[in-house]
């Protein structure tokens, strides 16, 4: 199995190394062409308006909705949740978002750096799978809020009360940074 | 659920301002460009271009450079203007020591401060303790020593110095190789010579112990000064700096918004010649530039 990393932009190579780590092949992908030979991919935390633009100029932005539709497994955190989403609140106006999970978020929904934190929550889809009970550790960075799910979105985890974790199919959206604390279990979940 | 827009989070289990917290954005700003900006309008064009962050401050290095004088912290207004006016990350400069202007940048909200040579320092022994505060650090650096002694004092990222406001990518180029190629050294040292290494670098020996583990700074390591082009920023890149800050070179060139994004778009590609040819066209002139020997102030050696 190869995992492909969005690396327009952001934490990519953080994703990459705990991807290799789990003695998955990992690369970075940043053109359209590269997405050909993935079997699942990971749109990475960083500046989601950076990426948005990138992926717009370098054609990026049909064949990633290609991809989502295609069935194949994607996971975003952060700036990737604000991507895959169907709606962006507090954007650019010029921002694109791909639609493949109905969600609206809302950038920097918990204020700015200073307001950026960790916290502990429980995940059952982690103990349902086989991956223990413990709680998994979420960084939040500037991180978006989750407003609205739409039927059939599974909300697999929650921060103060908004869904902090969410599935439809295939896709996976974290709202923290899994690949920052040092627990695999979300990407064992995702590459299992 | 709280009102949009403010912060919701109530419980009493969370942590702000956290090593992990504070490192971690200095993560996401990662493969790309932070520009520097003195008003809303060249905020706007940064953010247009698709700058990850930007540093507001009053006058660009190569103003700095030439006004002379004492260089401060900017005025709030300015900053908050500016935070206004993009959805962005928003940095700010305080002077080495100051950590006064960092308290007043910090309770403006900005997004990390930089502790800069570009500025006069305030102090010429002691950099500000930054372990003390909840916004993060980024500080500048010539040599793994003093990224190591800065990163002693907390801070969260480091950018080799170079020189701002020249438009000159040699010192930059010199700060990362003595960087890098010091960090290679040491991974192939035994423990024993190891001592010797943190003496010789002056800096904190479980720090030194733990680059000659791991082969890499324990924060992101970005590139600043002097650089011009998409060509100066792949340079960077290639050469191990793992995002860009671009001061003086885009505005005080002929036609800033296309330099922009031509740098944004070289910072992703900066391994793929065929894209950096195509970005790198027509551009106009980039800011003149001058060399290391007519300068009359070497920004980079303020700093202990």
């Amino acid at each position: 199995m190869t995992v492909g990393v969005l690396a327009l932009q952001g934490a990519f190579g953080l994703h990459v190394d705990l991807l290799e780590s789990l003695g998955v092949r990992a690369v970075e992908v940043r053109r359209a062409d590269q997405l050909d030979s993935v079997d699942r991919l990971v749109l990475p935390g960083g500046e989601s308006t950076t990426m948005s633009m990138l992926a717009e100029r370098f054609d990026l932005l049909e064949p990633l909705r290609d991809f989502c539709r295609s069935g194949r497994p994607v996971f975003g955190t952060c700036a990737g949740a604000i991507l895959l989403g169907s709606e962006i609140l507090d954007g650019r106006d010029d921002q694109h978002c791909l639609g493949a999970v109905d969600i609206s978020v809302r950038r920097n929904g918990f204020g700015r750096q200073v307001d950026s934190f960790e916290i502990d929550v429980d995940v059952d889809a982690l103990a349902t799978a086989g991956l223990g009970d413990a709680p998994f550790h979420a960084v939040c960075i500037r991180a978006p809020v989750i407003e609205r799910v739409g039927d059939g979105v599974e909300v697999m985890a929650r921060i103060d009360g908004s869904p902090a974790l969410v599935r439809d199919g295939a896709i996976m959206v974290a709202i923290f940074h899994p690949e920052l604390a040092g627990d695999r279990r979300l990407h064992e979940l995702f590459v299992g | 659920m709280s009102q949009p827009g403010t912060p919701s989070l109530s419980g009493a289990d969370h942590q702000t301002g956290s090593t992990l917290v504070k490192r971690g954005l200095a993560e996401m700003l990662k493969g790309g460009v932070i520009m520097d900006v003195v008003n809303a309008e060249q905020a706007r064009v940064a953010e247009d271009a698709g700058a990850t962050a930007v540093m507001a401050l009053e006058r660009v290095p190569a103003d700095i450079r030439v006004d002379g004088g004492v260089a401060r912290m900017s005025d709030p207004v300015m900053i908050e203007g500016i935070q206004a006016a993009v959805t962005i990350p928003v940095m700010a400069k305080a002077r080495i020591g100051h950590f006064v202007e960092a308290q007043i940048l910090q309770a403006l909200g900005v997004d990390y401060v930089d502790e800069s040579e570009v500025l006069t320092p305030a102090d010429e022994t002691h950099h500000i303790d930054k372990w003390a505060f909840t916004v993060p650090f980024v500080c500048g650096a010539t040599n793994l020593g003093e990224a190591l002694r800065r990163i002693s004092e907390g801070a969260c990222m480091i950018r080799s110095k170079g020189e701002a406001g020249t438009g000159n990518i040699v010192e930059a180029v010199r700060h990362l190789r003595s960087i890098t190629g010091d960090i290679r050294k040491l991974t192939q040292a035994d423990s024993a010579e190891l001592f010797e290494w943190a003496k010789q670098l002056r800096a904190p020996l479980p720090l030194v112990q733990e680059v000659a583990e791991t082969g890499v700074l324990p924060v992101p390591l970005f590139c600043a000064g002097g650089i011009a082009t998409p060509a100066d920023a792949a340079l960077a890149m290639q050469l191990g700096a793992q995002a860009v800050f671009v001061g003086s070179g885009i505005f005080k060139s002929d036609d800033p918004a296309p330099r922009a994004k031509a740098i944004v778009e070289a910072t992703t590609h900066f391994r793929d010649a065929d894209i950096l040819a195509k970005v790198s066209r027509g551009l106009g002139a980039p800011m003149t530039g001058i060399g290391m020997d007519q300068i009359e102030v070497t920004f980079a050696d303020r700093g202990w």
